[in-house]
C-alpha cells in the first residue's frame, strides 16, 4: 500500500532525479490525463475486451465457426442454442463472430504496420533530405493520392489475387501517403529547429538524426491519426470483401459476413446487422481511443 | 440570363420539394413494361456477335429469323417465322427456304430472300464469338456465296455434309440466325465491318420491337414495331432497368416501380409472395450447375476418385435450403426438355460409400483447390462441398475471384477443381453433347479452349466418336437413344458432377400476363405481354 | 492540411516574374502527377491476371478469332510503345472506344461523370450545410452535451459500413415509408424527357422548365445523397471542431474577448474566419473522396457512376475503359488540390 503510493508520490514529481525519471513521470501524468477521459476508456475497454475474445475465441465460442447445418438456417436471434441466430450455411453467428475478430485484429494490426511506416520512411527522408530526393518522392506521394482508392485495391487484389493477406497489403497501399505528407512536414519544422543543428554540429549523420531524433517527434502524431483511421481501414476491408475480394470463404470475416448476410436484409436482418454492429463497436472504440490519445500526445492540445 | 434566373428559381423550389416530398406511390403506365434486370453482361446487340443472357433478350424481340420457337407454345419445337415452309434435297444436304411475303423492315425496307442470306453470310464472314454455331455446318468466309444462295423469294443453305435437319434449324433459331435489314446495315458501314460497330448499338430488325436506346449497365429501352407481323405488341415501351441487388429489385416490385423482378434469391421469392398483387413464375431454364476435375491431377483422374467426388454431394440438402425453388437436382448434361434428356439421378450424399471409394484408390491426405467466381449461390454450393469433402478427409480450398480471372485459369487447364454453370448455346442436344464429352484432341497444344472436356483435359474414353455419330443422325427417335446412351456412360465415367437445372423464378406484377421467359431453349418475349 | 504545402517553398528564378513561375510549376506538376497516374494505370492493365482479349471474344472463341482480336488491340506491340500510343490519343481527346461494348470511352465517361457529380455535389453540400454549424457549436461549447451529441453522430457516421447505411434506407425510406423514390436517377416514366445539357438531371429539368421531372429526380437522389452527406458531414464537423478548438485559445480571441466583443461577433468574425482556408481544403478533399468514393453507394442504388463504371470496368479487364475514368477522376482529385492550395495562398497570410 505505502509503497504504491510511495511510487505514485515519485511518478508524480516535479523534480525529476534522472532522464528516465522524467519520461516515466510525463508517461503517468498522460496517462492520468487519458483515464479521466470517460469516453476514451471506454474505448480501451473495448479494445481490450476484443482483444481477449480474440485469444479466448475457442474458449468462449459455442459452436465451431464453419459447422454448417443446412436443416437449420437463417435462425433468428435467441433461437435455440443460438444467440446471434444462424446464417445462410447454418452457421452460429456468434461463434463466427468471435473467430472473426481474430482476423479484424489481424488485418487492423497489419495495416497499422504497414502503412504508417512506409508513410514516415517516405515523408521523412522526403523532408530531410530535400532537393530532388524531395520532388521525386512527393510527386511518387502525389499519384497515389491522387488515384481513385478504390480503383488501385481492386487492381491489386484482382492482379494477386482475392485474400486476407492480399486485401490487407492493398488498403495499405492506397493508405500510405497522407501519413507521408504529414510525416514530411513534421520533418521540415523539426529539421530547422536549433536542437536539430546542434546535434548535426556533435557530428551525428543524417540516419542517425532521422531515426533517433526526428522519427521519435513524428510519432506521436502519427499514432493518433493511425487510430483515427483504423475505422476506415475495418471498413475498407468490408467494402472488398462486398465486392468478393476480401477474405476468402468460408473465413468469418466481418465484412464478407456482411456481404454474404446482405441477401437477406429484408426477412432476415440480423445476418448482416450483427456483424455491422460488430464492426460498428470496433470502429467507435477506435475512434475513442484517438480522441484520447490526441488530447494526451498532441501538443497543440496539451497546453489548454 | 434566362437559364440563370430559372436556376435560381429551380433552387428554391428545390429547397421547398425538400421540405414536403413525398414520392407518390407508383405505377407503371398500362402500355408499358418495367423490367428489373441484371444487364451488365451486354457487350453488343448486333446479332452477328451478340452472346450473352441480356443480350439474347434483346435480340429476340428485335430480330426476326428463318423458323423460330412460338413463346405460347414453346414444346412445339421450331416453327415458320420470315419463312414460310422449307424443303430438303434428296442428299439431305440443302435446305431451301421461301420467304414470307409482305413482311417489312422497321426502317421501312421489305424483307427479302436477299436480306435472310445476307444476314447468314455476315454472321460467317464477320467469325465472331458465336459464329461456331453456323460455321460447324462448313460455311466458311470463302464459300459464303456457294453455299448460301438466294433464288427469287427463296433462300437455300448448303451444309458439308447430311446433318439431323432439326439440328441444323434448331441453330438457326438462335441469337446468330437473326435476319438484318441489308440496306440498313450496309449504309453504315464503317471500314468494311459490314456495319458490325454500328449495329452493336442500333437495331435493324423486323421483329417485335426496335431498339430506341441501350445504356451499358444502365438501361434497355425498346418501343414497339406497330406493323409487326403479328400483329402490334400490346406493350409499346420496354424498359429494362440494370438492377443488381435482388433485395432492390424486391423493393421496386414491391412499391409498383417495376413490374418484373428477375433476379430474385429464394428468400426475396419467398417474401414477395405474401406481398399484395405479386405474383411468383417458375420457369426451367436450360443452364446446368456442375463441378469437374481437372483429368491432370494424378489423383482426380483415378475413376474412383471420380465416382467417390459424385457421392460427396449433398445434391438434397442443397436444393432444399439456399438453392430452394431456383434449382433442381438434374445429373446429366442435356437440360430437360432437350431432345434425349434423361431424368436418371442416381446419385446422392453418401460419405461412407465415398470413403470406401478413396480407400479403394489408395487416396489420402488430399488437398485440391477449387474455383469459383464471386456469385453467391456458387460460393455456397462451394462451401458445402468444402464441408462434406473434409468429412471423407478431402481439404479443399477455395479461390473465389472475379469471372473473368477464374475462367482464365479453368481454360489453361490450372485449376483442380472447377464449380461452375453452363448454358447451352443453341436449342440443339449437340450443344452440350458437344463440349461436355467431345474432346478429339487432348493435348495441351490442341487449345480448344471452347471444349469443356478439354479445360479438363478429359479425353472421354470413346464418346467423341459417339457424339460425332449422333449429330448426323436424321431419325429422331434413335438420335434421341444415342443420347441417352451417351449421358448414361459419361455419368457414370466422367470427371464431371452435374448437380442441378436452374429455375427461374420470376416476380411480377399480378396484372402482367404471358410473359414467356424462353423455357430452357430461348430466351424471353414481350410480344405477348399484356396487362 | 497536409496538401496545402504542395508548393510550399518556392526556389523562384530571378529571370521571368514570380507568377509565370508558378503557374509553369503548377502546370508541370499536374502534367507529370498525371502522366505517372497513367502509367500506372497502364501498367495494373497489363498485369491484371485478366485476359483482354478473351474478355472481348468471349469464352467460346475459336483460336483464329482470338488472335485476330489480339492484333486489333495492338498487344503484340511492346508495352511502352503502347503506352505512347495511348498518351499520344488521350492528349488529342481520344480515349479509345471501351474493349467490351466498343463504345467511346469519352462518351460513357459523359454520361457517368455528371452522375456521380451531381449525386457528390448534392451530398457535400448536406455535408457542409449541417456538418460546419455542428462543428462550430461542439467547439465552442466543448464538453457540453451538444458536443458529445456530435460526437456521436461524427463517429457513426465514421463506423458505418456504407452498404448497410444504404440498404437499410432504402428499406425504411423507401420500402415501408415511402418518402422517396427507388433506386435509379429517375423514375422510369422521366427517363430521357428532358434534354440533356449538363448531364445532370435536377439541373437539365430546371432548364427545362420540367418541374415534374425535377420533383421525381429528387426524390430519387435525396436517399442517397444524404447517405453520402453523413459520410461527409461526419468528416467535415470532426475537422470544423478541431480547426476552432484551435482558433478559439489563440491570444487574439482572449484579447477580443476582453476587449468585449460579443460572443458570436468573436467566433464568428474571428475565429471562423481564420479557419475559412483550411476548410476549404477540408472541404475538396471530402468532395473528391466523394467523387470516387461513392461504388458501393452506386451499386445499392443502381446509380449509373463513374464509380461503378470504373469497377465494373475493371472486373471485365475494359482497360481503356478504366484508364479513362482514372484519368478523369485523378484529374479532378488534382484540379481541387491546386484549387484549394490557391485559395491558401491567397487567403492565409501566413503562406507566402
Amino acid at each position: 500500500m505505502s509503497e504504491t503510493q510511495g511510487l505514485r508520490a515519485w511518478l508524480l514529481t516535479d523534480t525529476p532525479t534522472s532522464r528516465r525519471h522524467a519520461k516515466y513521470a510525463a508517461a503517468y501524468q498522460g496517462w492520468l490525463s487519458f483515464r479521466s477521459n470517460t469516453m476514451a476508456m471506454i474505448g480501451l475497454w473495448i479494445l481490450v475486451f476484443l482483444i481477449f475474445v480474440a485469444v479466448a475465441a475457442p474458449l468462449i465460442a459455442p459452436h465451431d465457426p464453419f459447422e454448417q447445418t443446412l436443416s437449420n438456417r437463417l435462425q433468428g436471434l435467441n433461437s435455440e442454442g443460438h444467440l446471434l441466430g444462424t446464417d445462410s450455411l447454418g452457421r452460429d453467428i456468434l461463434s463466427r463472430l468471435i473467430y472473426g475478430s481474430r482476423i479484424t485484429l489481424f488485418i487492423v494490426g497489419l495495416v497499422a504496420l504497414i502503412a504508417p511506416i512506409t508513410g514516415l520512411l517516405v515523408g521523412t527522408v522526403a523532408g530531410y533530405v530535400g532537393g530532388w530526393t524531395d520532388t521525386i518522392l512527393m510527386r511518387i506521394t502525389d499519384i497515389f493520392l491522387a488515384f481513385p482508392r478504390l480503383v488501385l485495391a481492386l487492381a491489386f487484389v484482382a492482379a494477386l489475387g482475392a485474400g486476407i493477406e492480399n486485401a490487407v497489403l492493398a488498403i495499405s497501399l492506397t493508405a500510405w501517403p497522407p501519413y507521408a505528407r504529414m510525416a514530411r512536414a513534421e520533418t521540415l519544422t523539426i529539421r530547422s529547429s536549433d536542437y536539430i543543428s546542434a546535434i548535426q554540429l556533435q557530428g551525428a549523420g543524417p540516419m542517425r538524426i532521422i531515426t533517433k531524433h526526428i522519427w521519435p517527434l513524428c510519432i506521436s502524431s502519427l499514432i493518433v491519426r493511425v487510430t483515427l483511421d483504423m475505422a476506415g481501414i475495418i471498413l475498407a476491408a468490408a467494402g472488398l470483401g462486398f465486392l468478393g475480394l476480401g477474405a476468402q470463404p468460408p473465413s468469418p470475416e466481418w465484412g464478407a459476413m456482411i456481404s454474404e448476410g446482405r441477401r437477406f436484409i429484408l426477412d432476415s436482418w440480423w445476418v448482416a446487422t450483427v456483424p455491422g454492429l460488430a464492426i460498428f463497436t470496433v470502429s467507435l472504440a477506435f475512434n475513442l481511443l484517438g480522441d484520447g490519445l490526441r488530447d494526451v500526445l498532441d501538443p497543440k492540445d496539451a497546453e489548454k | 440570363m434566362n437559364a440563370f434566373n430559372r436556376l435560381l428559381m429551380g433552387t428554391a423550389i428545390g429547397v421547398a420539394l425538400s421540405v414536403t416530398s413525398i414520392a407518390a406511390y407508383a405505377e407503371t403506365p398500362a402500355n408499358m413494361l418495367v423490367i428489373a434486370n441484371r444487364i451488365d453482361d451486354i457487350t453488343t446487340l448486333d446479332p452477328a456477335e451478340s452472346f450473352e443472357f441480356a443480350g439474347s433478350d434483346v435480340s429476340r424481340n428485335i430480330y426476326g429469323k428463318l423458323v423460330n420457337f412460338d413463346p405460347l407454345n414453346l414444346d412445339a419445337g421450331y416453327a415458320p417465322d420470315l419463312a414460310t415452309s422449307w424443303t430438303v434435297s434428296e442428299d439431305g444436304k440443302t435446305i431451301t427456304f421461301t420467304m414470307r411475303e409482305g413482311v417489312k423492315f422497321h426502317s421501312g425496307n421489305p424483307v427479302r430472300a436477299e436480306d435472310a442470306a445476307f444476314s447468314l453470310r455476315r454472321a460467317v464472314i464477320l467469325n465472331k464469338t458465336p459464329s461456331f454455331i453456323l460455321t460447324q455446318f462448313g460455311f466458311t468466309a470463302e464459300n459464303a456465296n456457294d453455299t448460301i444462295k438466294v433464288d427469287g423469294n427463296t433462300v437455300s443453305i448448303t451444309t458439308d455434309k447430311r446433318y439431323a435437319t432439326s439440328f441444323v434449324l434448331n441453330c438457326l433459331t438462335s441469337t446468330i440466325g437473326g435476319i438484318v435489314d441489308k440496306e440498313l446495315v450496309m449504309a453504315n458501314e464503317v471500314d468494311g465491318d459490314m456495319g458490325n460497330k454500328w449495329l452493336k448499338t442500333n437495331s435493324a430488325g423486323s421483329g417485335a420491337y426496335s431498339l430506341v436506346s441501350w445504356k451499358p449497365n444502365e438501361s434497355v429501352t425498346l418501343k414497339s414495331n406497330a406493323d409487326f407481323y403479328q400483329g402490334a405488341p400490346a406493350m409499346e415501351r420496354v424498359v429494362v432497368q440494370h438492377v443488381q441487388e435482388s433485395a432492390t429489385q424486391r423493393l421496386m416490385l414491391e412499391r409498383g416501380d417495376i413490374d418484373v423482378a428477375r433476379n430474385l434469391n429464394p428468400e426475396d421469392i419467398a417474401g414477395v409472395r405474401g406481398a399484395a398483387g405479386v405474383a411468383v413464375d417458375d420457369e426451367l431454364r436450360g443452364r446446368l450447375m456442375y463441378i469437374s476435375l481437372n483429368q491432370k491431377h494424378p489423383v482426380l483422374s483415378k475413376p474412383k476418385v471420380r465416382q467417390a467426388i459424385k457421392y460427396l454431394i449433398d445434391y438434397k440438402g442443397m436444393q432444399d435450403s439456399f438453392l430452394k425453388g431456383q434449382y433442381v437436382i438434374h445429373q446429366n448434361f442435356l437440360p430437360a426438355t432437350y431432345l434425349g434428356a434423361v431424368n436418371e439421378n442416381p446419385f446422392s450424399l453418401n460419405i461412407e460409400k465415398a470413403k470406401a471409394l478413396l480407400a479403394e484408390a489408395g487416396v489420402s491426405g488430399l488437398e485440391l483447390e477449387v474455383g469459383v467466381r464471386e456469385a453467391q449461390e456458387r460460393v455456397e454450393i462451394t462451401q458445402s462441398l468444402q464441408n462434406i469433402w473434409a468429412k471423407a478427409g478431402i481439404k479443399l480450398n477455395i479461390t473465389v475471384g472475379t469471372a473473368k480471372q477464374i475462367l482464365g485459369r479453368y481454360r489453361a487447364r490450372e485449376l483442380d477443381v472447377y464449380m461452375g454453370a453452363w448454358g447451352p448455346d443453341y436449342p440443339d442436344p449437340h450443344t452440350n453433347a458437344g463440349t461436355f464429352a467431345y474432346n478429339p484432341v487432348n493435348t495441351d497444344e490442341a487449345k480448344a479452349t471452347g471444349l469443356l472436356a478439354w479445360r479438363n483435359a478429359w479425353d472421354t474414353g470413346g464418346l467423341t466418336a459417339k457424339v460425332d455419330a449422333a449429330v448426323i443422325e436424321g431419325d429422331r427417335d434413335v438420335r434421341a437413344k444415342m443420347y441417352q446412351d451417351i449421358q448414361a456412360e459419361f455419368r457414370d465415367i466422367s470427371p464431371f458432377a452435374v448437380m442441378f437445372q436452374k429455375i427461374e423464378q420470376t416476380g411480377r406484377s399480378e396484372n402482367v400476363q404471358h410473359l414467356n421467359l424462353g423455357g430452357a431453349i430461348t430466351a424471353v418475349s414481350y410480344w405477348t405481354v399484356t396487362k | 492540411m497536409a496538401m496545402a504545402n504542395n508548393n510550399g517553398e518556392g526556389r523562384g528564378t530571378a529571370s521571368f516574374p514570380p507568377w509565370i513561375m508558378i503557374t509553369l510549376r503548377t502546370i508541370g506538376s499536374i502534367a507529370v502527377t498525371m502522366l505517372g497516374l497513367m502509367f500506372i494505370t497502364f501498367i495494373i492493365g497489363r498485369v491484371m491476371p485478366i485476359d483482354p482479349v478473351l474478355a472481348i471474344v468471349g469464352e467460346q472463341a475459336s483460336k483464329s478469332t482470338y488472335d485476330e482480336a489480339y492484333q486489333q488491340l495492338g498487344l503484340d506491340r511492346p508495352v511502352l510503345v503502347q503506352f505512347f500510343y495511348y498518351v499520344w490519343d488521350v492528349l488529342h481527346g481520344d480515349f479509345g472506344d471501351s474493349l467490351l461494348n466498343a463504345r467511346p470511352v469519352v462518351d460513357d465517361i459523359k454520361r457517368v461523370f455528371p452522375a456521380t457529380m451531381e449525386l457528390a455535389t448534392l451530398g457535400v453540400t448536406m455535408g457542409i450545410v449541417l456538418g460546419v454549424p455542428l462543428g462550430v457549436i461542439a467547439a465552442v461549447r466543448r464538453g457540453s452535451w451538444i458536443d458529445q451529441i456530435a460526437r456521436v453522430v461524427a463517429l457513426v457516421g465514421y463506423s458505418m459500413p456504407i452498404f448497410w447505411l444504404g440498404l437499410m434506407g432504402l428499406l425504411v425510406f423507401y420500402g415501408i415509408l415511402g418518402w422517396v423514390g427507388g433506386p435509379g436517377r429517375v423514375g422510369i416514366f422521366y427517363v430521357d424527357i428532358v434534354p440533356s445539357v449538363t448531364g445532370m438531371i435536377l439541373i437539365d429539368s430546371m432548364l427545362d422548365g420540367n418541374w415534374e421531372v425535377f420533383k421525381n429526380a429528387f426524390s430519387h437522389i435525396v436517399l442517397p445523397a444524404s447517405i453520402l452527406g453523413y459520410y461527409s458531414l461526419a468528416y467535415i464537423s470532426r475537422m470544423t471542431r478541431s480547426f476552432m478548438l484551435e482558433q478559439m485559445s489563440a491570444e487574439y480571441i482572449v484579447t477580443a474577448r476582453v476587449k468585449g466583443m460579443s460572443e458570436s461577433a468573436v467566433i464568428w468574425r474571428h475565429a471562423f474566419k481564420n479557419i475559412r482556408v483550411q476548410l476549404i481544403t477540408v472541404i475538396a478533399l471530402s468532395y473528391a473522396n466523394l467523387l470516387e468514393g461513392s461504388v458501393l453507394t452506386e451499386i445499392i442504388f443502381s446509380w449509373p457512376g463513374i464509380g461503378s463504371y470504373i469497377t465494373t470496368a475493371l472486373l471485365s479487364a475494359d482497360m481503356n475503359a478504366v484508364l479513362g475514368g482514372t484519368v478523369v477522376v485523378g484529374l479532378v482529385f488534382v484540379l481541387l488540390n491546386i484549387f484549394s492550395d490557391l485559395l491558401y495562398k491567397v487567403f492565409d497570410p501566413r503562406a507566402k
